[in-house]
C-alpha cells in the first residue's frame, strides 16, 4: 500500500467533511446481510466524494461472540509483525487470518487487513488493576500511536468496522458485505474537503463496540477534546467524530448517565426552553448545562452512534444537518435523506423528520440497561 | 514650593480667539490648572498643575482648550528618556516612592492584540445572532465532576451554589474609599440591569447598596475593612483577596484624607485615619490556612454562597491556582499586570507579575492536566478592554472576566492616572463631594449598561461567526485562536496555532 506522510495524516492536520449517513436496525435481533445498507447509502452518492466510506456491523461474528475481534489496517508487513508481537504478549490470539476481500478496480492500494479474535491475557490484566475493556481501550489507543502504519479499525465484540478510502458502495463491494449477516448496520459516505487517502481516517470511528458515523464539523471540537482529555482520553485523530465517540463513552459508560440525558448533554436545549420545564425538568436541564456545558456539541450535525444494544441517532441543536428516521415492523431506519431508506423500505409504518436535539432511540428487545463496552 | 526642575508634562493651549473668561474651566479643575486674574478680567494657567484629564476641555463652552504634551525636549538618549529623567526629578524634590494611578502604561506586549479568531466558511455555517438563539448565560462556582441519576431518573446530585450572570462578565473589585459612592451605586445599579455581578472591593458595603445583595460579590482583603456576619450574608458570592494585578506582593494604603464619615462608617474605622492593607492576610501564611479562611467563611454563610480566591497572576500562578482549587475555593479570579488600581507604588507596578494571556492559559492547562478543570471556575481579570479581549479570553480557558478601568471609562474616567491624589475631576476616585457629585448614579449607570450591551451584542457576533451558539463551546476553545507575530515558545504556552496553521 502507499505509504501516507505523516504530516497530513488525521491527527496532524484537520480535515473537514460533508457526509451522508445511514443506519438499520433491527430491533428484535434478527439478522441480514449488508446488502441493503450499501443499497440504501449508495443512492447519495452525491454527498460523498470518494474518499472515505464505511460500515459498522453488530451480530456478524456469533461463533466468536465473547472475544473481541480486531480488525486491523496495516500498511506494510513490518507493522504487523510489530503489532503482532505486542498482540501476543497481551492477549491469547484464538484465531488470526487475512479479512477476505475483492480485488476490484474503484479501490486503489488498499492496506494490508487483517482480522484476530482475542482474549486478554489475564495476568497482565490483573497486574495493571483495570478491567477488560479498559485494557482493551488501552491497547489500541497504544497500536494507534506507537506503531507507525498500524491502525485498529474496530476492538468490539461480535461486531465490526469496515471503512477505506473510496465510494462507500466499493468499500461495501470490497469487503464482501453481502456475505455477513447483522442485525444493526451503519454506514458513512465521505466528503472530506482534503485527504491523504488514509483508510484509518476513514468513518466509522470505533472503540470497543461503539461505533460512530458522523456527518457535519464541531465548532466546540477545541473545548470538547479538552474537556475530554481532563478524563484521560486522547484525541489522538483530532476529528469531530472521535471526540463524540469518546463523549458517548464518558457520559453513559463512565458516568452512567441514562441515554436520554447523554443525548441531551450532546445536543442541550435553549436556557429559553429550559426556563419554560415543568421544575423537575428544568432543574435536571439547568444542572446538565452547568455541569456538562464542555460537553455540548456546538455547530452542525447529525451523529449515527451504534453499540451491541442498539443505535442512537442525533441531531445538532438548531438542526443544520439532515436527519431523518422511520420504522417498519421491527426495523428502524435513520438516514441522511429520506430517499435512501426508502430505497430499501418501500411503505414505512412511519416516517418522521427528528426534530432538532430530538435523539431517536433504538433498543434490541430484551437489553434492560444499557450495558455496552460497561 | 521652591524651585523645581520639574517642567509641566502638559501645556494647555487658549485660543484667546474664542476664550470667554466665564471661568468654567477654573471651577471644574481640582488641581488648579486654570485661574482668575481679577484685575486683568482674563483666566490663565498652571501647566504645572494640568493632568490632562481633559474636565476642562470637555466643559468648554467655546471649545477654546486644547491640552498637548509639552513638546519640551530633553537630549536624545535611548537609555535614559525622559519619563526616567523625570521620575529622578521627582524623587530628588520629595524624597518618596513615585506612586502611579491606573494599570501599567508600559510599552510591553498586549497579548490579545497577538491572537486572531476563526470565522465559520462553507464546511460549516456561521450562525446569525439576529435570527438564532446566541446564548451567553454563565455559571461560576464549584461543579460536581458527574451527575448522578437514581433509578426513577430523579437526580441525586446537588449542584454547590452558583453565580449566575446574563454574559461572562462582572465589574471588578473598586472598594468605596477608593472610589465615590456615586461611583460604586452606578456599577451596582449597571450590574443589576444586566443581570451580572459586581465586586465590592475591600472597603466593605454602604449601607445604601445592601439591597442590591444578590449583584454583589462582597470581598474579604487582608485589612478585613468592612467585614461583618451582614456583609458576608449580603452577597451572592464572597472573595477572599490575595493580591492584585497591579502591585502582586504588597498591601493597600487609603490614605487618611479620603476617610470621611461614610467612609470610616462602612470600613468600620476612624474617620480620618489611614486604612492599611497588609501585603499578606495575618492569618494565612501558607496554602492550608487559605483552606481554613475559605471555610470559615463558607461555614459563616451556611454554605450557600461560592467562595472565590483572588491572586496576582505571577509566574508560579499555575501551581497556586491548582492549591487554591484544592483549599475549597470555588472561583479561582487572575488578575493581570496591566490590572487597574487606586494607588500603587510605580516600580512595583510597572515590573511585577505577568500578563494574563499566559496566566489563563498556564492555568487552565494546569487544572485541565490535574482533571479538576470543570470543577472550578477561572476568571480572568486584569486590562480586558474590549469585547474581542473577552472572546479572547474565554477561548483561552476563563469562564468569565472581570473590567474594571473600561467600567470606569464607560463612566467618565479619561485615564489620566491621578487617582491617588483624591481630586479625580470626573468625580469618581474621589471623595470630596463637591467632585463626586459630577457623577450622576443613573447616568452613570446608563452609560454603563450601554457599554455592556454593546459588547454582549459583539460577543454574539463573533461567536455566531465561529459557528458556536452557547458560550461553553468556547471555554477552552483554543481551535479558534492563532497567534501573529509570536515566537514558537509564545505559541506554546498559550496553547494555540500560528496563523496559517
Amino acid at each position: 500500500m502507499r505509504r501516507v506522510r505523516e504530516r497530513y495524516k488525521e491527527g496532524n492536520v484537520a480535515i473537514p467533511s460533508g457526509c451522508a449517513i445511514s443506519g438499520i436496525l433491527n430491533r428484535k435481533g434478527k439478522t441480514f446481510s449488508g446488502k441493503e445498507i450499501i443499497q440504501s447509502i449508495s443512492l447519495m452518492r452525491e454527498r460523498s466524494n470518494g474518499l472515505g466510506g464505511g460500515f459498522a456491523a453488530y451480530g456478524i461474528y456469533p461463533e466468536y461472540k465473547d472475544l473481541f475481534a480486531f480488525h486491523m489496517l496495516y500498511e506494510d508487513e513490518s507493522c504487523r509483525i510489530k503489532t503482532e508481537e505486542f498482540l501476543s504478549r497481551n492477549y491469547q490470539i484464538e484465531k488470526a487470518e487475512l479479512l477476505p476481500v475483492n480485488k476490484i478496480p474503484s479501490i486503489k492500494e488498499p492496506p494490508i487487513i487483517w482480522r484476530y479474535f482475542l482474549v486478554p491475557r489475564k495476568e497482565v490484566c490483573e497486574e495493571l488493576h483495570i478491567s477488560l475493556n479498559e485494557f482493551v481501550v488501552r491497547s489500541v489507543m497504544e497500536i494507534n500511536a506507537a506503531i507507525d502504519g498500524a491502525f485498529v479499525a474496530s476492538s468490539g465484540k461480535n461486531m465490526g468496522a469496515f471503512k477505506g478510502v473510496g465510494y462507500p458502495e466499493d468499500i461495501g463491494e470490497f469487503y464482501r458485505l453481502e456475505e455477513y449477516q447483522g442485525y444493526l448496520w451503519t454506514a458513512h459516505g465521505r466528503f472530506p474537503t482534503n485527504t491523504p487517502g488514509w483508510w484509518g481516517g476513514a468513518h466509522p470511528f470505533t472503540l470497543l463496540d461503539w461505533s460512530v458515523v458522523h456527518n457535519g464539523e464541531i465548532s466546540s471540537y477545541g473545548t470538547n477534546a479538552r474537556y475530554l482529555e481532563e478524563f484521560g482520553y486522547e484525541c489522538a485523530l483530532k476529528t469531530d467524530t472521535e471526540a463524540a465517540a469518546y463523549l458517548f463513552d464518558l457520559l453513559i459508560r463512565c458516568h452512567g448517565l441514562p441515554k436520554r440525558v447523554a443525548c441531551q448533554v450532546l445536543a442541550a436545549p435553549f436556557w429559553e426552553h429550559i426556563e419554560r420545564m415543568p421544575e423537575k425538568e428544568r432543574e435536571i436541564a439547568r444542572s446538565l448545562r452547568i455541569v456538562y456545558g464542555k460537553a455540548l456539541l456546538n455547530g452542525p450535525f447529525s451523529i449515527l452512534l451504534g453499540c451491541s444494544e442498539g443505535m442512537i441517532a442525533i441531531n445538532d441543536r438548531i438542526k443544520l444537518r439532515p436527519l431523518i428516521a422511520a420504522e417498519k415492523d421491527e426495523n428502524l431506519y435513520v438516514s441522511s435523506e429520506e430517499s435512501a431508506i426508502i430505497e430499501v423500505c418501500r411503505n414505512p409504518d412511519k416516517i418522521w423528520v427528528p426534530r432538532a436535539g430530538e435523539p431517536v432511540i433504538g433498543i434490541l428487545e430484551g437489553v434492560e440497561r444499557w450495558a455496552s463496552a460497561c | 514650593m521652591g524651585f523645581s526642575m520639574l517642567m509641566p508634562p502638559y501645556v494647555i493651549e487658549r485660543n484667546r480667539d474664542r476664550c470667554i473668561d466665564c471661568r468654567v474651566c477654573e471651577r471644574q479643575c481640582s488641581m488648579e490648572a486654570h485661574y482668575y486674574e481679577e484685575e486683568e478680567g482674563r483666566v490663565h494657567s498652571r501647566e504645572e498643575n494640568c493632568i490632562n484629564c481633559h474636565r476642562c476641555v470637555a466643559y468648554c463652552p467655546t471649545r477654546a482648550l486644547t491640552i498637548k504634551e509639552n513638546p519640551l525636549e530633553f537630549r536624545k538618549n535611548a537609555n535614559w528618556d525622559a519619563n526616567t529623567i523625570r521620575q529622578i526629578q521627582k524623587q530628588a524634590e520629595t524624597g518618596g516612592m513615585l506612586l502611579s494611578g491606573m494599570g501599567n502604561p508600559s510599552p510591553l506586549p498586549v497579548y490579545w492584540d497577538n491572537i486572531l479568531l476563526n470565522a465559520s466558511q462553507v464546511t460549516n455555517p456561521s450562525i446569525d445572532p439576529l435570527r438564532e438563539p446566541m446564548e451567553v448565560k454563565t455559571y461560576l462556582g464549584r461543579k460536581p465532576e458527574r451527575l448522578e441519576f437514581d433509578k426513577e431518573g430523579n437526580l441525586i446530585t446537588e449542584i454547590p451554589p452558583q453565580l449566575e450572570l446574563s454574559l461572562p462578565l462582572m465589574i471588578a473589585a473598586m472598594s468605596f474609599g477608593s472610589v465615590s459612592l456615586n461611583t460604586c451605586t452606578s456599577i451596582a445599579m449597571a450590574a443589576d440591569e444586566m443581570g451580572i455581578c459586581y465586586n465590592t472591593g475591600e472597603g466593605g458595603l454602604h449601607e445604601s447598596l445592601y439591597h442590591l445583595g444578590h449583584r454583589t460579590i462582597v470581598q474579604v482583603a487582608s485589612g478585613r475593612f468592612g467585614v461583618h456576619q451582614k456583609y458576608l450574608k449580603a452577597g451572592a458570592g464572597i472573595e477572599i483577596k490575595i493580591g492584585q494585578g497591579a502591585k502582586p506582593g504588597i498591601g493597600g494604603h487609603l490614605p487618611g484624607e479620603k476617610v470621611g464619615e461614610e467612609v470610616a462608617c462602612t470600613r468600620m474605622i476612624p474617620e480620618g485615619s489611614d486604612a492599611l492593607s497588609p501585603a499578606p492576610h495575618h492569618d494565612i501564611y501558607s496554602i492550608e490556612d487559605l483552606r481554613q479562611l475559605i471555610y470559615a467563611l463558607k461555614e459563616s454563610t451556611q454554605y450557600t454562597r461560592p467562595v472565590s480566591v483572588k491572586i496576582a497572576a505571577v509566574h508560579n500562578a499555575a501551581a497556586i491556582a491548582s492549591g487554591m482549587a484544592r483549599a475549597g475555593a470555588d472561583i479561582i479570579t487572575l488578575d493581570g499586570f496591566r490590572g487597574g488600581t487606586g494607588a500603587a507604588p510605580t516600580r512595583t507596578r510597572d515590573n511585577v507579575g505577568i500578563p494574563i494571556e499566559f496566566a489563563v492559559a498556564s492555568v487552565d492547562e494546569r487544572l485541565k492536566a490535574e482533571g479538576i478543570r470543570n470543577q472550578v471556575s477561572v476568571v480572568a481579570s486584569g486590562s480586558i478592554r474590549n469585547s474581542s479581549d473577552i472572546v479572547k479570553a474565554i477561548a483561552l480557558g476563563a469562564d468569565a472576566v472581570y473590567i474594571g478601568t473600561a467600567a470606569l471609562v464607560a463612566l467618565g474616567c479619561h485615564l489620566c492616572r491621578k487617582c491617588y491624589t483624591g481630586k479625580c475631576n470626573w468625580g469618581i476616585a474621589t471623595q470630596d463631594p463637591w467632585l463626586t457629585k459630577r457623577l450622576n448614579p443613573e447616568i452613570g449607570a446608563r452609560r454603563l449598561v450601554n457599554m455592556i450591551r454593546g459588547w454582549k451584542h459583539e460577543i454574539k457576533e463573533m461567536m455566531g461567526g465561529m459557528g458556536i451558539n452557547a458560550i461553553e463551546s468556547l471555554r477552552g476553545n483554543r481551535e479558534m485562536l492563532r497567534g501573529v507575530g509570536l515566537s514558537s515558545r509564545e505559541l506554546e504556552v498559550l496553547g494555540i496555532k500560528q496563523a496559517g496553521e
